[in-house]
């Protein structure tokens, strides 16, 4: 059973809490020193470059608004597939959702370029939506019918989905200058921007649809409906929840969820659509939905872990002459770490456990 | 259409779909002992990109297939202490390894961008020494082409004519009873990766060495994914992969035939098809209940007393 108590009046949770921060602290450490000895390798002072990481990321306000920026898909991809998770549906394929909806966002942005914005914005993420969970449809259908498993197709359409954006740029959208990509939005199709930074719309969105996945999985009946079949399917079965339908819907507003994170690429972080643009943040949002067992609060920590990450290697790239890339390694040493779930010693456990 | 343009045509094919079957050999081996590995592209690139780079430094391009070959086996060894030794997620760990594929491949290959090599050398088709020069060249292929087809054979008979083939395929069945038999589920599934790992490593390198010759960040362009799909296509079997590997080079040549003979068909379109038949085939198969993957496959082996 759930723990009900509120957790700022139970010690005991608090306990779990710290013991778990400090397990998730020393994890990273662990993978910060293993990444370290890799810098070290290839001829790169790596204390120098954790410091400019993270006087870049969390020593200055702009640096930390970046942090903000590239948290922002994967916390709209993490839920895309934590929302499906509570069904223990496996939705690999956020990363081909993802695309779609920046496709669909994107031919509303060149075709209805003319209407004003508080018009095209909801049009484009309307559209963007509708594409993602239309992408999604067919391996929830599949599922839910007992043919094929979601794992499977949905990756197979992972593959497909980024041919057919590059089919709409190369063949119609792209810019008079590059092949590759479209022109520049009009302004009216670009989410507005906060505070002078680069952090806009689609941020405070993914906050609130956190907030809303929380809500509804705790004090709604759909949200005790989807853990009754989370729980055993076959006995929510037996007491006449429509687990079919449930399974149909739940890929697909996680797919809707993923077209969204793609509308918010194409209108806000690039402002065009770029062919590939992804190169795997639909798998991240995987990663970080597994790695925090779906529950929004760890998603939000894991995003901003990985946020810090990905900025601190954009500078990386300049100061240390990495290639971007590169710090791809960091990141997947801490996930190595996190699932290897690497046990510490007593003394750094903690009393608790 | 000229002869020669449909030959040219099935030449490239043969080219683009090596690599393919020697991943998809592997990933039967590995997803035949019960482990998904959905990182093979993450192993391909560093493969490649250590190949090349011994290539490059020793102007020996078989020491880079062996480089090549030797770093996807250890690169399936990581994985392989995850998630069976650590009892790992296997999806979420495979997916680890692709980022830490796009990492180390990027720090590893970066000197050698743009760099040229001797790629593995080319031997003529037996027997085709009195055609013209023209219609020779088209049939030039490297060792890795010619060995490919015989691997698969030599996959088949592993799995299906040796006690070690028949241990691996019951670790993949049922870990358990594996056990009770006598087997031992975590080193056959770690030797399982080794070898899945050494087949990736030399599809990389005919990749990087021998048919591109040449590194790029993220040059596989995604046949990590694809071999995956094959495998499934194939249903698991190492015969059927080189089906699914016509199947997708197949697709290459149809595109290159359409654009040699002036239609104007869009290449991306004609790259999804082979994606789609596998999901149609898939379909089919669910349909009929006749679907042969192994029955352990992504799950964690704890050992009797869990």
């Amino acid at each position: 059973m759930r723990e009900t108590t509120p957790f700022f009046r139970s010690a005991r949770l608090w306990q779990k809490w710290i013991d778990s921060v400090a397990r998730y602290t020393l994890m990273i450490l662990l993978a910060l020193a293993l990444f370290g000895l890799i810098l070290l390798l290839s001829g790169r002072n790596p204390l120098l470059s954790y410091r400019d990481m993270l006087k870049f990321t969390l020593g200055s306000a702009y640096g930390f608004s970046e942090v903000l920026v590239a948290m922002t898909p994967m916390l709209l991809t993490a839920l895309a597939v934590a929302l499906p998770s509570r069904l223990i549906l496996i939705n690999v394929g956020v990363e081909g959702q993802l695309y779609i909806g920046a496709c669909c966002a994107t031919w509303a942005a060149l075709t209805f370029s003319h209407l004003p914005a508080y018009l095209l914005l909801p049009l484009m993420a309307l559209l963007g939506m509708l594409g993602g969970a239309l992408w999604a449809l067919v391996p929830g259908y599949l599922k839910a019918r007992g043919i094929v498993n979601e794992t499977i197709t949905t990756l197979l359409l992972n593959s497909v989905a980024p041919k057919i954006v590059s089919f709409f740029i190369f063949g119609f959208w792209h810019s008079p200058v590059d092949t590759d990509k479209t022109a520049n939005f009009v302004p009216a199709a670009r989410l507005p921007t906060f505070f002078g930074t680069r952090i806009d719309l689609s941020f405070w969105i993914a906050l609130a649809l956190l907030g809303v996945f929380w809500w509804f999985m705790k004090f709604t009946r759909w949200g005790l409906e989807m853990r009754a079949i989370g729980g055993n399917p076959q006995a929510a079965r037996r007491n006449g929840i429509p687990v079919g339908s449930y399974l149909v819907a739940a890929m697909c507003v996680g797919g809707a969820i993923a077209g969204l994170a793609g509308m918010a690429q194409v209108s806000g972080y690039y402002g065009l659509l770029l062919a590939n643009f992804s190169r795997g943040i639909g798998y991240m949002g995987f990663l970080i939905s597994w790695l925090s067992f779906g529950d929004p609060l760890g998603i939000l920590l894991m995003s901003f872990v990985v946020a810090v990450i990905f900025t601190g290697g954009n500078l990386l790239q300049l100061t240390q002459a990495l290639p971007f890339a590169a710090i791809n390694l960091l990141l997947a040493l801490t996930l190595f770490v996190v699932l290897a779930r690497v046990r510490f010693p007593a003394f750094a456990r903690g009393k608790a456990s | 259409m000229t002869l020669l343009s449909v030959l040219g045509v099935i030449s490239s094919a043969i080219f683009s779909g090596t690599s393919l079957l020697y991943t998809t050999l592997g990933e039967v081996i590995t997803e035949r002992s019960g482990i998904v590995n959905l990182g093979l592209e993450g192993v391909l690139l560093v493969s490649a990109s250590s190949g090349f780079a011994v290539t490059c430094r020793t102007g020996n391009p078989y020491l880079g297939v062996l480089t090549a070959a030797l770093v996807g086996g250890l690169m399936n060894l990581v994985l392989g202490y995850v998630v069976v030794t650590r009892g790992g997620n296997q999806l979420a760990s495979g997916l680890a390894l692709m980022f830490a594929g796009f990492g180390l491949s990027a720090l590893i290959g970066k000197p050698y961008v743009g760099a040229k090599i001797h790629g593995l050398p080319r031997i003529l088709l037996p027997g085709l020494a009195k055609l013209p020069r023209l219609y020779t060249s088209l049939f030039q292929f490297d060792m890795l082409i010619y060995l490919a087809i015989p691997t698969a054979f030599l996959v088949w008979w592993l799995l299906y004519r040796t006690r070690w083939g028949l241990g691996l395929r019951a670790v993949g069945e049922s870990a358990d009873t594996a056990f009770a038999s006598g087997r031992n589920p975590w080193r056959i599934r770690y030797q399982a990766l080794f070898v899945g790992g050494l087949l990736a490593g030399l599809g990389a390198a005919h990749l990087s060495i021998a048919y591109a010759m040449n590194w790029t960040e993220y040059m596989t362009g995604g046949r990590g994914f694809i071999a995956v799909a094959l495998v499934i296509f194939s249903k698991w079997h190492p015969l059927r992969a080189i089906v699914g590997a016509l199947l997708f080079s197949g697709a290459v040549a149809f595109q290159l035939l359409l654009q040699a003979s002036g239609v104007k068909v869009s290449p991306f379109l004609l790259d999804t098809i082979p994606y789609f038949l596998t999901l149609l085939v898939l379909m089919v198969w669910g349909g009929t209940r006749r679907y042969a993957a192994p029955a352990s496959l992504g799950r964690v082996y704890h050992g009797t007393e869990s």
